[in-house]
């Protein structure tokens, strides 16, 4: 390990033990109302339910609004402070990415700057599919429903402090650093992985992906990052209630202007969390991926709670026509029923069916946030991507990779 | 021999993107491509075009599709992360970047990106560990290759 982050880490330590001794330990000034839903793990179970929201987010009532992601709020704090909190809102559940990230403009408390090689900042290039977050990581304690994330790397997006972004960074697409370009305050990154990089981002020259920068104010160089210096699930850093998420949302009738339901934490560990009939659909451990079979043919899939709506296939092959000008959505002239398998790698399968509505029926109305039925075309390299309408209806479990859970080892999903 | 790699070199100095193209420009462009990702390479041969394929080292696997003529007209990648995309793009990566922060306002949300534009078709969908990635130029695609041979 580096000598400057041991050093950080030691200050952080200290920082505990003194917050502690003064008696300033505990929770924090959390305003979290959820329901105490589950209190089948005893007395000394957590709260593990946050209440999320479907709703046109922080860009509502500009022309950014959006449809079909879903909101929380989160507490963070500096480690083991309970005065310098700060709760913010419009943060995107994200079952797509690991990691907790909240933009600079969103976050007015001071939280310490991880350091690596020289004593130099640690900041880190997340890639998207459409692009790429960047920013310093920060060391804090979140906070959300009844459960604490202790020292927790996280991401803080965009800001003023490293402006120079590297090209090997800035080659990864649009840049989403900023409320309009992110369409959310942060992202709440509780996906299937422990951490967003892993392995690769271990290793040295040529094969590391260039994830992780230390940075001066003026130039940046790629470095490694081991495991428990990634930004991470903060799942994992929960003292129980720690191997995974449930999202459970209401079955939806078309489009409606929000719903609200339930983020809860933990699978199989309180009374609230249990799997009961649901079925486990293991994830490949490399890839994140599991397979839908659709017309005979198997495709490559994904459950992401972060996509707004079912992309598959393409208009060529699903006979459904694509809008007129939205063309990354489906507008069949009625709403079709299709059926599609589900398949995880331990050999699970589950047959349903899900709908294609009109799109630009769904989504004129600038006052609704929620639209069940909203699909759209893939690219043709046939990914089924079963975004948020998927989740509609449904208990759907993300289980953390090597975790264990009463339905076998993560990760997987379950529903 | 000599002077045909020499003309090669005099050629890619000649052109207006400097050292930073593959999309749009000359095949040889290709060895730029496999210096910047310290990748390898495996050239095949069809009737209608050349395939590069570049393997890098962080694992993801890139192929560029040549004309008879020697340019290239599609990129496709898969992998755990996107390649450098500013350097497989070349002279199509600012429009790549505009496209996809349209898209991204129309789209009021998160998803895979689908665009087709008169001059370029980008296609990419996936996340972090899995990503895929089909870029193209139709006007360029040899008249007897179809969309679905990019891949």
């Amino acid at each position: 390990m580096k000598p400057a982050r041991l050093h950080a880490i030691f200050s952080l330590l200290l920082a505990g033990i003194l917050a502690t001794t003064v008696g300033c330990g505990g929770s924090s000034n959390s305003s979290n109302s959820s329901s105490s839903a589950g209190s089948g793990g005893g007395s000394n179970a957590a709260n593990n339910v946050q209440t999320i929201t479907v709703s046109a987010g922080p860009t509502a009532g500009t022309n950014l609004r959006s449809i079909n992601e879903a909101f929380t709020s989160v507490i963070v704090c500096a480690p083991g402070s309970t005065s310098n909190c700060q709760t913010i809102s419009g943060i995107l559940v994200d079952t797509g990415s690991p990691g907790l990230r909240i933009l600079s403009s969103a976050l007015t408390i001071s939280l310490p700057q991880q350091t690596g090689a020289g004593g130099n900042a640690v900041v880190e290039c997340l890639p998207f599919v459409d692009g790429f977050t960047w920013g310093p990581v920060h060391t804090a304690d979140l906070t959300i429903a009844g459960e604490h994330a202790k020292s927790l790397p996280m991401q803080v997006i965009g800001g003023s402090t490293f402006p120079n972004i590297p090209t090997s960074c800035s080659s990864n697409g649009a840049e989403e650093d900023d409320l309009s370009s992110l369409g959310a305050n942060g992202i709440l990154g509780l996906g299937s992985f422990a951490q967003d990089c892993g392995d690769a981002c271990t290793l040295t020259g040529s094969s590391n992906p260039g994830l992780y920068y230390t940075c001066t104010s003026s130039s940046c160089t790629i470095t490694t990052e081991s495991l428990v210096d990634q930004v991470a699930n903060p799942v994992v850093f929960f003292a129980s209630d720690n191997n995974g998420v449930l999202i459970e949302l209401p079955a939806v009738a078309a489009a409606e202007t929000s719903i609200t339901g339930s983020l809860i934490f933990g699978i199989g560990t309180q009374s609230n969390n249990g799997l009961g009939n649901a079925t486990v659909y293991s994830i490949n451990p490399s890839t994140g991926d599991i397979t839908t079979r659709f017309n005979n043919t198997t495709y490559t899939s994904f459950l992401d709670s972060g996509s707004n709506a079912i992309y598959f296939l393409n208009a060529a092959s699903t006979g459904i026509p694509t809008c007129k000008d939205l063309t990354f959505w489906y507008c069949p002239t009625s709403t079709q029923s299709l059926s599609a398998t589900n398949q995880g790698a331990n050999g699970a399968s589950g047959t349903f069916t899900f709908t294609v509505g009109n799109a630009d029926t769904l989504t004129n109305n600038v006052s609704i946030a929620v639209a069940d039925g909203l699909a759209g075309p893939n690219s043709d390299a046939a990914t089924f991507d079963w975004g948020l309408p998927f989740f509609y209806g449904r208990h759907v479990y993300t289980a953390i990779d090597k975790q264990n859970t009463p339905g076998g080892v993560g990760p997987y999903w379950a529903y | 021999m000599k002077s045909t790699i020499t003309c090669a070199i005099v050629a890619i100095l000649s052109l207006p993107f400097s050292l930073s193209a593959s999309l749009g420009r000359d095949a040889a462009s290709v060895q730029e491509d496999v210096a910047k990702m310290q990748g390898t390479l495996r050239t095949s041969g069809g009737d209608s075009y050349t395939l590069h394929e570049i393997q890098t080292p962080a694992g993801v696997a890139v192929k560029e599709y040549a004309s008879p003529v020697g340019r290239v007209f599609a990129v496709t990648w898969k992998g755990p992360f996107h390649p450098d995309l500013r350097q497989l793009l070349g002279p199509y990566y600012d429009e790549y970047v505009q496209a996809v922060r349209t898209q991204r306002t129309q789209r009021s949300g998160r998803g895979p990106i689908l665009i087709q534009h008169p001059g370029l078709v980008i296609q990419v969908s996936g996340h972090l560990r899995s990503f895929v990635g089909r870029v193209y130029v139709p006007q360029q695609l040899p008249v007897s290759m179809r969309v679905e041979d990019i891949r």
